[in-house]
């Protein structure tokens, strides 16, 4: 166990020789500066983000300061600064951070982000890195900088074609002034950015070796399972565990207590030599539970509390003119009424985190989105909920095994902390799949009012949206002020490139007691839905085709227009279809990044509705590897599928209704549509990959299913079999 | 003692006959390519060769196993080289990875029943598998890759 100072760090770290860090300080917002180190100096700066570590004897390694949870993080940021740098991924190492502190507080992957808030950045460190050994050869060389480059790890003397490894100039490289402004490959000469590129996971993945928090072993290790109250909202009142105390192997029973934002409730673990053992045990134990009255929640009357509260006026998002003094006719406007479930993230692998306390130091090993989040010092980090100060952290974080915004949370390492407090020895909290699905947290639901109207002329006017839900802020943070509008429960809304005069958005709060989460593309996966379904209905009502009626309302240029236009083109919209197909077009834009899609339907002689295929755009300005981009689009129009005909999380007598597979299920693969992508990187503002496939699905399947049969849904989920 | 032959060795292990095999496999033998998901047999993520067929480990009772022949993903090749695992990396599958090493073991069996599988035989074989991630169009396609590559490798074996 080991102080983390960066002095121990960077010896620890450097392996032999002299070892030469380049990297990002992020004060400035994130200017490069890089600082040389030799393994002997210390870093005295507080922001410097090491991203290549190159060692005289040879060893390039590139970090990834994003876990890698599926979305190719783990190829995808080494590519973009070997790229620059003029090493070939197969020439480096690649190695995952922990949280330790010289990476930074910006250890997380969510929100799409990892590739459009660094792009720029990772480039420069990389050409950076590459311009100061150029220099370093140039000088040795004594020749101009101008008559040397940089190729697979090597700097050349064009002219007489002597060479140098990186690894040969650590030790003058780490004596010059590095290039705070390098200058970047012209993209024509990318030899991995927007190439078909290999990912080194892969194979890992393919004969078991990968390693997810789940399957770390810790000498000694005990096994912990949490009886939590299955009550939502209720704690922990007596327990009698005289019987589970019985079981041969056994250790101990506990009181743990589960935070999650303003969520609080106390369970019971069982910590045990096996994890069957402790569930054989769990089964045992005798539990009265205080449910706090929650036990007469239900979903029903929930859903029906949410739609009076649609009478209210709410608080306001965002005003554009003026909706109330058009005064339209009745009869040149439409109202229509959304309704979207919960859901559950249902990552393939479950909760758990392992956890070692000993005396004022504790080490965890566990699958998260948010290293940063366990290993930090702020306000909301977890020091401040398990008592140990942020040095005395030490994380172990591994492959995540699905995160869709679940492992944003850090509750069960709380949870786990809290756990191995009472032992010496380490300890693996467990959650079942039962565990995973019964005490959230869930997505929330949504509801949404929509008015649109038309001028004399036929023109869209006019457009309200209004959502009543549950607050995701306020949920996180009992000290939010809900008399503001919750911006994460209205995003996108407003936003849209749709040219219309007059827009009035706003938000009902609504009070919850259960515990929610972002789910993959957070609220949008829901409004979305409700938003393209509307401006389906408004286009229905003004006689026109979807495509075009949208079309018409852009009339600006926009990355909106673009990316449709080009998916006009993609899906073949003009061409005729057969009487029982029809198809149906949606499109989001929201902070993760801008994808429209076309989804193709058929209705089968009983009725049912076949999905046969989607066309998907993505605009992403730049594109790292385009083969990951279609295996996220394709991956994400699964679980949008999945969320818009599955039956969602429903709560009754306080409980969650649903416990498994067989009664909350997934797609499977006889389910699947065929996906046929299009990327466009057409330069510009960099967007996401890993959220924007979701969205649009869900409007373009239920505008595919109008056009087909004339039944406009308005619910999820709803079953194909049925509409 | 209960004696339990993983991947060609024999390992004995004191635990309750009645614990799944999964748990033995993963916890007492620290073998875990082979993955907990569900527990209840409806995620696959758990799959293994039990005598060359395809089982779920987590409703498999250690007991039924005792003396049998059991393969896990550890034990599909030496050298990360069946046809599946060639296939499977020819075409960056994974996405997260963790439903892959059950994938595998039951795409494995398919092929060595059924060497030119059709994407009706592919879903039907492969339906008991899911995949959070959704990468079942991968899935389709790769086991037709797998395929391919499993003629060439038996035409050249000796």
């Amino acid at each position: 166990m080991h102080q983390l100072s960066r002095r121990s760090f960077i010896k620890n770290a450097g392996g032999t020789g002299i070892a030469l860090w380049l990297g990002i300080n992020i004060r400035g917002n994130g200017i490069i500066t890089t600082t040389n180190i030799v393994a002997t100096n210390i870093i005295e700066s507080g922001n410097f983000t090491p991203y290549i570590l190159v060692e005289s004897g040879g060893g390039i390694t590139i970090f990834n300061t994003k876990p890698e949870m599926g979305q190719g993080t783990f190829q995808s940021i080494p590519a973009i600064i070997a790229e620059e740098f003029e090493v070939s991924l197969d020439q480096v190492t690649i190695k995952n951070t922990n949280g330790e502190k010289p990476f930074g507080n910006r250890q997380r992957a969510g929100g799409s982000s990892s590739i459009r808030t660094n792009y720029t950045d990772l480039r420069k460190v990389g050409a950076s890195a590459k311009e100061v050994f150029i220099k370093a050869a140039s000088a040795r060389w004594q020749v101009d900088e101008s008559s040397c480059y940089a190729e697979n790890g090597k700097i050349i003397h064009k002219p007489t074609n002597r060479n140098f490894t990186y690894g040969e100039l650590v030790a003058d490289a780490s004596k010059l002034e590095l290039p705070k402004e390098p200058k970047l490959k012209d993209p024509k000469d990318f030899k991995i950015l927007g190439k078909l590129a290999k990912r080194p996971d892969v194979p890992l993945k393919t004969n078991g070796s990968a390693q997810f928090g789940i399957d770390v072993q810790v000498p000694g290790m005990l096994y912990a399972t949490v009886a939590r109250s299955p009550v939502i909202g209720g704690t922990l009142k007596s327990f009698d565990a005289t019987e589970a105390m019985k079981i041969p192997g056994v250790e101990k029973v506990v009181q743990v207590e589960r935070i999650m934002g303003r969520y609080h409730s106390v369970g019971l673990a069982v910590i045990a030599n096996s994890y069957w053992t402790a569930m054989k045990a769990r089964r045992m134990l005798k539990i009265e539970w205080d449910n706090k009255g929650y036990e007469n929640f239900n979903s029903v009357d929930y859903e029906k509390h949410l739609r009076e509260l649609s009478g209210e006026e709410g608080v306001p998002d965002k005003t554009i003119g003026s909706v109330d003094s058009l005064n339209l006719p009745p009869e040149h406007t439409i109202e229509a009424f959304y309704e979207t479930p919960m859901v559950a993230h249902h990552t393939l692998e479950p909760i758990n985190c392992v956890a070692q306390v000993r005396g004022d130091q504790v080490e965890i090993w566990t699958s998260t989105q948010v290293p940063s989040s366990i290993t930090g010092s702020g306000e909301n980090d977890v020091h401040k909920y398990i008592g140990f100060a942020p040095d005395n952290i030490k994380l172990h974080s591994t492959f995540v095994g699905g995160g869709f915004g679940r492992r944003l949370n850090v509750d069960y390492v709380i949870e786990a902390v809290s756990i191995a407090k009472n032992f010496s020895q380490p300890v693996k909290v467990l959650w079942s799949r039962e565990d995973t699905t019964e005490f959230g947290p869930y997505r929330p639901m949504t509801f949404s009012q929509l008015k649109g109207g038309f001028s004399e002329d036929g023109k869209l006017i006019s457009f309200q949206h209004k959502v009543i839900s549950p607050s995701f802020q306020e949920g996180m943070n009992s000290q939010f002020d809900i008399k503001k509008v919750d911006g994460t429960m209205v995003e996108g809304i407003g936003e849209q490139a749709y040219e219309i005069p007059n827009i009035k958005t706003s938000y009902v709060r609504a009070d919850f007691h259960v515990p929610v989460a972002a789910w993959r593309s957070v609220t949008s996966s829901t409004l979305a839905f409700c938003h393209e379904c509307f401006i389906d209905e408004l286009a229905h009502k003004a006689n026109k085709d979807p495509m075009n009626f949208r079309l018409e309302l852009l009339s600006k240029p926009s990355d909106t227009k673009r990316v449709l236009l080009k998916m006009k083109e993609f899906s073949h919209w003009d061409e005729q279809l057969p009487n029982n197909k029809g198809r149906g077009v949606a499109q989001w834009e929201f902070f993760a990044g801008l994808c429209a899609q076309v989804v193709e339907v058929t209705v089968q002689p009983d009725q049912s509705i076949h999905v046969d295929k989607v066309f998907a755009v993505i605009d992403l300005g730049e594109v790292v590897n385009p083969d990951n981009v279609k295996n996220q689009v394709e991956g994400a129009i699964v679980m949008a599928l999945g969320a818009a005909v599955k039956p969602g999380i429903t709560l009754q007598d306080g409980k969650c209704m649903q416990h498994n597979f067989y009664d909350n299920p997934l797609i499977r693969i006889q389910e699947v549509p065929e996906v046929e992508v299009l990327i466009l990187a057409e330069g510009g503002k960099v967007k996401g990959v890993g959220e924007p496939g979701l969205p649009a699905f869900a409007p373009a399947l239920a505008n595919a299913i109008f056009a087909a049969t004339g039944n406009r849904i308005r619910k999820m989920p709803f079953d194909l079999k049925k509409v | 003692m209960i004696s339990l032959n993983v991947n060609q060795k024999v390992y004995q292990v004191d635990v309750d006959p009645n614990m799944p095999l999964l748990w033995v496999i993963r916890d007492f033998i620290g073998l875990t390519g082979t993955k907990y998901g569900c527990g209840v047999a409806q995620c696959g993520a758990c799959t293994v060769h039990l005598n060359g067929e395809a089982v779920r480990s987590c409703v498999t009772k250690v007991s039924r196993a005792e003396g049998q022949k059991i393969v896990t993903i550890e034990g599909l090749s030496e050298n990360n080289d069946h046809p599946a695992q060639l296939a499977w990396q020819q075409i960056d599958v994974p996405q997260c990875g963790y439903c892959h090493s059950g994938q595998l073991m039951s795409a494995a069996v398919l092929l060595r029943e059924n060497p030119n599988p059709t994407d009706e035989d592919i879903d039907i074989a492969m339906s008991g598998n899911i995949c959070r991630c959704g990468t079942y169009l991968r899935i389709r396609k790769t086991i037709h890759i797998a395929a391919e590559i499993q003629k060439t490798k038996t035409k050249t074996a000796v």
